[in-house]
């Protein structure tokens, strides 16, 4: 099965890029700007639209890879992407640690005593790193490389499969989705509990990226654009939203009626609950609506920051965690006013582009070619597998 | 009785039943900032029984944030507070605040402890602080969200209504405990099951916001802390008493 398209869709680089400025908004904590994140108005947020797209580019890119050189090429060059993955998740927890380390120092206050407990993975850092490099222990917003991660190490077969026989490897993924909630399937953390994405279920939606990548959406195209689907994705997202404003204004609460309550919660994130990929796929057919492929808009230089992002994703993503927490540095020890909130939110955006912009300057270095101006619309940087 | 417009019925033009409760002008203005979080959807039937019967025993489960460093600190922490402000709002009645606090509980270790707690207090709430703990240990949501409900079962079974109190919030280490799939877990719970939650996380947040308390300070500062504890015990009194009005919450 041969993918419809040579060209990469520069939708796909949007939306990623997107996606990591509202992933990072979102792991600013208690950042008055990520009220315009997706997150706040529906189920799903940011995370379905990064591990989408990333299976999406990842059989995109490595199934040219596979076709041309063989498997074992092909498995190699996703084991060292998967590597370099790794690589980057170790260099934030060395942040993070750095970051428990000063509050420890500097910190004394009676009423959070109990909050003070997180210096005791200082206490014995033997442990605490050894778990860590084991991908046990994920502090706070480490939770997707992780994932990202494990979904690569297993990438090879499935993409194996996915060349040949496309629906049954969406079939078996299904399959295992579905096994995984009902026995409760995971992979245990560190100190306790599990890992919070689930990759035994979060495999689903990069799984079905690829299954996309690789012919599957041009086979489901029909009803994606059908109005009657339109309208029912509208519809959920209308739901999604009534149910989600009565978290934020409690008293509404009180119109939810019971059997519906009963029926929806817990919405999991772990294990990628069906609401949420429910509201996924409404949102992706309603944006799908809005934006159709060769949009000549999207090669506006408008759109150019947030598609330059997308390319050099695990470079941004990276880079989002550490400045969420510098972010967070700033409210507690400079200013938390709601303009400084709105400046740090914009300057932490800006410096993403320009991280991501260096880096494709970098790319076309090391190709040997000019060091021309970063031109994102001409680079096919993607997930790692270049050319 | 006050009556209150909100942020988006205002918008929608609707009018809003958010009362704010009677007899609260004896609260410092400081507590009363807060006052508007909250939200006495649902009942407290057992408390109201309580009350018309004179006399209410309450028992406060909790981990280290329901209480404060010291001797001086459990006459301060919000438990003893909450008796304070609730036996001033109601005369005539005996009111007794029973806290079982321990440090670094998690709920699964609150929810072994209840059956005896509830067997000798008999309390006729249950007042269930959780969620710090359950994040720095990585406990799963999902868990998580069993082990309330499974608590919240046990005190009504023993004929005790039950008010959830969430994580306080910390500013400092916000960025090093991830509360807000715990927080979420308790809203959901509560709604759920018909019960108060007591959202001291948003409370202390907008404190916090509003300069009201300084939260992000390094100092040890006993009484600010105390301050806060007081303002806490006083709120979760009025959400307390509103809740179990007579014919239910307003």
């Amino acid at each position: 099965m041969a993918p419809v398209s040579t060209d990469r869709d520069l939708r796909l680089d949007l939306f990623r890029g997107l996606a990591l400025w509202l992933i990072f908004l979102d792991h600013i904590p208690s950042n008055a700007v990520s009220w315009i994140t997706i997150r706040n108005y529906g189920f799903s947020d940011a995370t379905e639209i990064f591990v989408f797209i990333s299976g999406f580019t990842a059989a995109f890119v490595y199934g040219r890879a596979m076709r041309e050189h063989g498997f074992v090429v092909a498995g190699a060059r996703v084991l060292k992407r998967a590597w370099q993955i790794y690589i980057a998740h170790v260099f934030l927890f060395a942040i993070y640690l750095a970051e428990i380390a000063y509050v420890a120092h500097s910190f004394d206050n009676p009423l959070y005593t109990e909050e003070m407990g997180v210096r005791n993975f200082l206490a014995s850092p033997d442990v605490t790193i050894f778990q860590a490099l084991l991908l046990k222990f994920k502090p706070v917003n480490m939770d997707v490389l992780p994932l990202y991660i494990v979904l690569l190490l297993w990438f090879p077969p499935v993409l194996w499969l996915l060349l040949r026989a496309p629906v049954t490897a969406l079939g078996l993924s299904a399959a295992f989705y579905a096994l995984t909630l009902r026995f409760g399937w995971n992979i245990p953390a560190w100190p306790q509990g599990m890992w919070l994405f689930n990759p035994f279920a979060w495999q689903l939606l990069f799984v079905f990226g690829g299954w996309c990548a690789l012919g599957g959406a041009q086979r489901i195209r029909r009803i994606v654009d059908s109005s009657l689907l339109r309208w029912l994705a509208v519809g959920y997202l209308a739901l999604a939203f009534s149910i989600v404003m009565t978290w934020y204004f409690p008293f509404l609460g009180a119109f939810v009626p019971k059997f519906v309550s009963d029926a929806i919660y817990p919405i999991s994130k772990t294990n990628l609950d069906v609401l949420r990929i429910l509201h996924f796929l409404s949102l992706a057919v309603v944006t799908l609506w809005f934006v159709p492929r060769g949009w000549p808009a999207l090669k506006r230089p408008v759109f150019q920051p947030a598609i330059v992002c997308g390319q050099h994703s695990l470079e941004t993503f990276c880079l989002g965690v550490f400045l969420s927490f510098a972010g967070h540095f700033v409210f507690t020890e400079v200013s938390n006013s709601l303009a400084m909130h709105v400046a740090v939110s914009v300057t932490g955006i800006v410096i993403m582009v320009a991280a991501a912009m260096l880096a494709s300057w970098y790319k076309q270095l090391e190709r040997g070619g000019p060091p021309r101006p970063p031109t994102p619309a001409g680079t096919p940087a993607t997930a790692g597998g270049g050319r | 009785m006050t009556r209150r417009f909100g942020l988006l019925p205002a918008l929608l033009g609707l009018p809003l039943l958010l009362s704010t409760g009677a007899a609260l002008a004896d609260h410092p203005a400081e507590c009363l900032v807060a006052e508007h979080e909250l939200v006495r959807t649902f009942s407290l039937p057992h408390v109201a029984k309580a009350i018309a019967a004179r006399k209410l025993d309450i028992v406060v489960v909790g981990s280290g944030s329901s209480g404060l460093p010291g001797a001086a600190g459990a006459k301060g922490a919000y438990p003893a507070r909450l008796q304070n402000a609730l036996a001033a709002a109601l005369p005539g009645v005996a009111v007794k605040v029973t806290a079982d606090v321990k440090s670094r509980r998690t709920a699964a270790a609150m929810l072994r402890a209840l059956p005896k707690v509830l067997a000798t207090v008999k309390p006729a709430l249950l007042v269930w602080q959780s969620g710090t703990v359950d994040a720095m240990q990585g406990v799963s949501a999902d868990r998580f969200s069993d082990i309330l409900e499974e608590g919240v079962a046990r005190a009504a079974k023993a004929g005790a209504d039950t008010v959830l109190v969430n994580a306080q919030y910390s500013p400092r280490t916000e960025s090093m405990i991830s509360l807000a799939a715990y927080t979420r877990t308790m809203r959901w719970v509560a709604l759920q099951h018909e019960i108060p939650l007591f959202n001291r996380f948003a409370i202390m947040k907008l404190w916090a916001d509003l300069g009201t308390f300084e939260l992000a300070g390094a100092a040890n500062k006993l009484d600010t802390a105390m301050r806060v504890h007081d303002c806490l015990g006083r709120l979760l009194a009025d959400l307390i008493t509103g809740a179990a009005k007579p014919g239910g919450p307003d």
